[in-house]
This record gives structure tokens, C-alpha cells and sequence, in this order.
């Protein structure tokens, strides 16, 4: 299947943008040890957004992977995870700010790299969201994608540093149009001392529409009753005629 | 289950300068002076209070889950943890805590994640984010809905486990247990008190929460 569109997103970099629903999302981590920060919202109403604790309590999990749904505020599904190599996507450990890449990874700037400076994922975010009509008081718990971070019996939180290798890939499928921000950034709790941002390829592809036995609709019955919403908010925004009364 | 780490308080509670009790299903939106501290007590044992932070100065840097989770790198929140913001500044920090553990990764009930995780028909039931709503829309017109950031729930156990399961335990608090913050900045504290009827946490019935408010 050739997809409709694709994009690469080199190492430290940044992209936003409305993907329609009834697409498939599948990123491609083109080196080991990549880390995709990524935020969604509801391309149509801005103030809905994905809802880290809503989609954790929901499933049941504090880790995300295939069979997952990824739920807004508004008890919907923005997106649902249909394919996945990794086994396990982070969801607590947010975004790297200007202050961590300068402490870890040392000053770096524009005027003496270039474009070879080291971003950030605060400021990615910041430029993105600003793009968007939106601003950081929009920031909320972000996804990691290609990330592995467990807590122990204490709560102690880590990251493991050899979960994602080199192609692994993760497949998301738009069930609302969703508002994508990506921060190709380091995962915070990636504690070596070495920038290791990886370029990431996404590519998009028209999805079958959703079927009775979908994995994601039938996870759990809260995936189910998510899905129920999703469809009842797209049903009151048709032209469909049987709700037209004469 | 992990260490739960308890600490008491030497603040007697006749030298309070602000001494209110919130009933189950009430909210409440308050301002704190830096220095000041903050108690709250659960009253009747294994009630959430549900909690939001926001920098009085700059309202849309709203409490960050996350970045307070990151700054210890533990997602429990107890005596010594710093509530941070989403621009990852100190709003306060906890000073005391009888209960032994908090929560901050289960966010707050809404009507729609009720149908969600109960049933369809849960919807017109009374929940913490219309609380949310319904005090910020009273407090000031500056806040709205984009405000609502992930929360707090002093007294709630919501146990993570290794390999990636999340569980909503018994409560570990008990009857006048109680957790105390002091603010470094200016902040403004928005407490719904958890009317939840449909999670065996709270043994299907909400009970009052007390607020206490000292100078220093
Ligand atoms: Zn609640």
C-alpha cells in the first residue's frame, strides 16, 4: 500500500498538523532509541484534547501499546493504537525543557551551530502551539512514542534505554480530526549525557473503515462505550437523513 | 505495597487563620500568600480531593502533573515533593502528611469519562470537572476550560505497577488524616470535593473534607 503522504522528521525536530479521521499514522523509528513527543487535539474544537489520566484509569494501564485507545477529555477517541512493534509507549514522563538540554547535553545555540543547535521539546512545543492558536497554557501530558519508562514497587520512575531499535514502527488510527504536534526530542529521563534524537518517518495511509471485531473497539468495554461516543458526536455532525424530520 | 512516608505536624489548629469545611460534592477556589500553608484533612477517611494549582501571577501556568512527578522522578506525591508547574516552577511544597501517599496520575472524574469507564447513563451524575468548571467560571472569567491541566488527589492510592498496570487500590487514608503544603509563590488552590458515586474507593460514598489555612 503507498501511503497518501509522508514526512521525516530529523533529529530535534518538529511538526504540526490536522490529520482527517479514518487514516492510519504509522512512524518508523529510522535509528535505535528514539523518542517522539507527541500532543493531539480535536482539530474542530481545540479546547478538547487528549487526557492522559482519562486514557490510563479508562484501560486500566500506566503503559500504552496495541489494542489501546488514546481518549480526549470528552470521553472520545482521538486515536487508537492498531499496530505496534515495541510493546510499550510512554505516557508519564512529558517533554524536555531548555534548562534539561542545556544541563545535560551543555549550552548550545544558533548563532554558533547553526541548525545544528539542540532544540528542545518545551520551545518545539511553544512555536508549534502558537502556530495553532493555541499557547503553552494548552500543554497537558504528552505521549512518548518509541519510549519505555517503568515505575517500581517504590514509584520510582525509569527509562530503559534498549527498548526501541532500529525500525521498530507504531501505527496510529485517526477516529476524530486530530490535531498532531510532534517534538522529535530526547525522553527527560534518558539520562545519558549524549543528544540521542533519532530522524522519525511518518507516513499516512487511508484506513478500512472500522469493523465489528476491531481490536481496539473490543479491548475493554470502556474502549467500546469511548468508541460509542466518538460515533454519536460524528452522527450529530452528518447530513444524515434519518435524523431529518419533515 | 511501597514505604509510605508519614510526617506530623507541629501547627495547632486554634492558630489557623482560615478554618472551613467542604462538603462531598463541593468545590472551593482560593488564593494562598507565599509562606502561607495549607491543610487538608480528610474528615471521615478514604475521600479524594481533588486538587488543582495555578501561579496567581500567571494564571495560564497552570499545576503539571508531570513535571512535578519528574522533579522526583517518583510518581507518589508525600512530605517533601514539590507541586510544580507546567513551566516547571515550585508553587508549593508538601510539609506534612499523615496519609503516607498521594496520587497524581488518575486525574479527576468528568461526566464523560463516567460513561466511559461505568456506563452511558452515568452522564447526568455530579462529578469533579463540573465542580472545576462551575468554581472557575465563578472565581474569574481569565480561567477556562484550557486551564484544566491533570490534577491531584490528596488521599488517593492509584498503585503503577512494573510491568505497566495501573489499579485503583483501597484508600490509604483514614479517618483525620490530613496533608499540609506551604506555598513559594502566589498561588490559587481549586479543590473539588470528589463526588463520585460509581468507585468502591471511597466505599461508594463521599464524606467532607476540612481546609486550614495558617501564615506561616
Ligand atoms: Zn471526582
Amino acid at each position: 500500500m503507498n501511503s497518501i503522504w509522508n514526512k521525516t522528521i530529523p533529529a530535534g525536530g518538529k511538526w504540526s498538523g490536522t490529520i482527517g479521521k479514518g487514516k492510519l499514522v504509522k512512524f518508523t523509528a529510522l535509528g535505535k532509541g528514539a523518542n517522539l513527543s507527541t500532543i493531539m487535539y480535536h482539530a474542530n474544537q481545540l479546547t478538547e484534547r487528549y487526557n492522559m489520566p482519562d486514557t490510563l484509569k479508562a484501560q486500566h494501564t500506566s503503559h500504552l501499546t496495541k489494542g489501546h485507545v488514546l481518549m480526549s477529555d470528552n470521553g472520545r477517541v482521538l486515536t487508537s493504537i492498531v499496530e505496534d512493534s515495541l510493546g510499550w509507549h510512554d505516557s508519564i514522563s512529558g517533554y524536555t525543557s531548555r534548562k534539561e538540554t542545556d544541563e545535560k547535553y551543555g549550552i548550545t545555540t544558533y548563532q554558533e551551530l547553526r541548525n545544528n543547535w539542540l532544540r528542545s521539546g518545551e520551545e518545539n512545543f511553544a512555536v508549534e502551539l502558537v502556530r495553532n492558536g493555541l499557547g503553552v497554557r494548552d500543554l497537558v501530558p504528552v505521549l512518548n512514542l518509541f519510549s519505555k519508562v517503568f515505575c517500581d514497587k517504590n514509584g520510582d520512575m525509569h527509562y530503559v534505554e534498549d527498548h526501541c531499535y532500529e525500525g521498530a514502527t507504531v501505527t496510529l488510527r485517526t477516529e476524530m480530526d486530530t490535531l498532531f504536534i510532534f517534538s522529535n526530542t530526547p525522553n527527560p529521563l534518558d539520562l545519558r549525557n549524549e543528544y540521542s534524537s533519532v530522524p522519525i518517518q511518518i507516513e499516512v495511509f487511508d484506513a478500512e473503515p472500522v469493523k465489528d471485531d476491531d481490536v481496539c473497539v473490543n479491548f475493554r468495554p470502556e474502549n467500546k462505550r469511548a468508541f460509542e461516543n466518538t460515533w454519536e458526536y460524528h452522527t450529530l455532525l452528518s447530513d444524515s437523513k434519518s435524523v431529518v424530520l419533515k | 505495597m511501597a514505604v509510605l512516608n508519614y510526617t506530623e505536624s507541629s501547627r495547632k489548629v486554634e492558630e489557623a487563620i482560615y478554618d472551613r469545611v467542604i462538603p462531598a460534592g463541593e468545590g472551593w477556589m482560593h488564593e494562598l500568600e507565599p509562606g502561607q500553608v495549607l491543610r487538608i484533612v480528610d474528615l471521615e477517611g478514604n475521600q479524594a480531593a481533588d486538587t488543582l494549582f495555578y501561579h496567581a501571577e500567571d494564571p495560564e501556568d497552570h499545576y503539571s502533573a508531570v513535571a512535578t512527578m519528574l522533579g522526583q522522578q517518583n510518581i507518589y506525591l508525600s512530605t517533601g515533593t514539590v507541586l510544580r508547574s507546567e513551566s516547571n516552577k515550585g508553587l508549593l511544597k508538601i510539609v506534612a502528611d499523615t496519609c503516607g501517599r498521594h496520587d497524581t496520575l488518575g486525574g479527576a472524574c468528568s461526566a464523560q469519562s463516567n460513561t466511559v469507564r461505568y456506563a452511558h447513563d452515568t452522564l447526568p451524575m455530579h462529578n469533579c470537572r463540573d465542580t472545576f468548571m462551575l468554581q472557575l467560571s465563578m472565581y474569574d472569567e481569565k480561567y477556562t476550560k484550557r486551564d484544566l491541566a491533570p490534577n491531584i488527589n490528596f488521599f488517593m492510592n492509584v498503585p503503577v505497577t512494573p510491568d505497566g498496570g495501573l489499579t485503583f487500590a483501597d484508600g490509604v487514608s483514614a479517618p483525620g488524616r490530613y496533608v499540609e503544603m506551604q506555598s513559594i509563590v502566589r498561588t490559587v488552590a481549586l479543590i473539588s470535593n470528589c463526588p463520585q458515586l460509581n468507585n468502591p474507593c471511597n466505599a461508594y460514598n463521599p464524606t467532607p473534607v476540612r481546609v486550614l489555612i495558617w501564615d506561616k
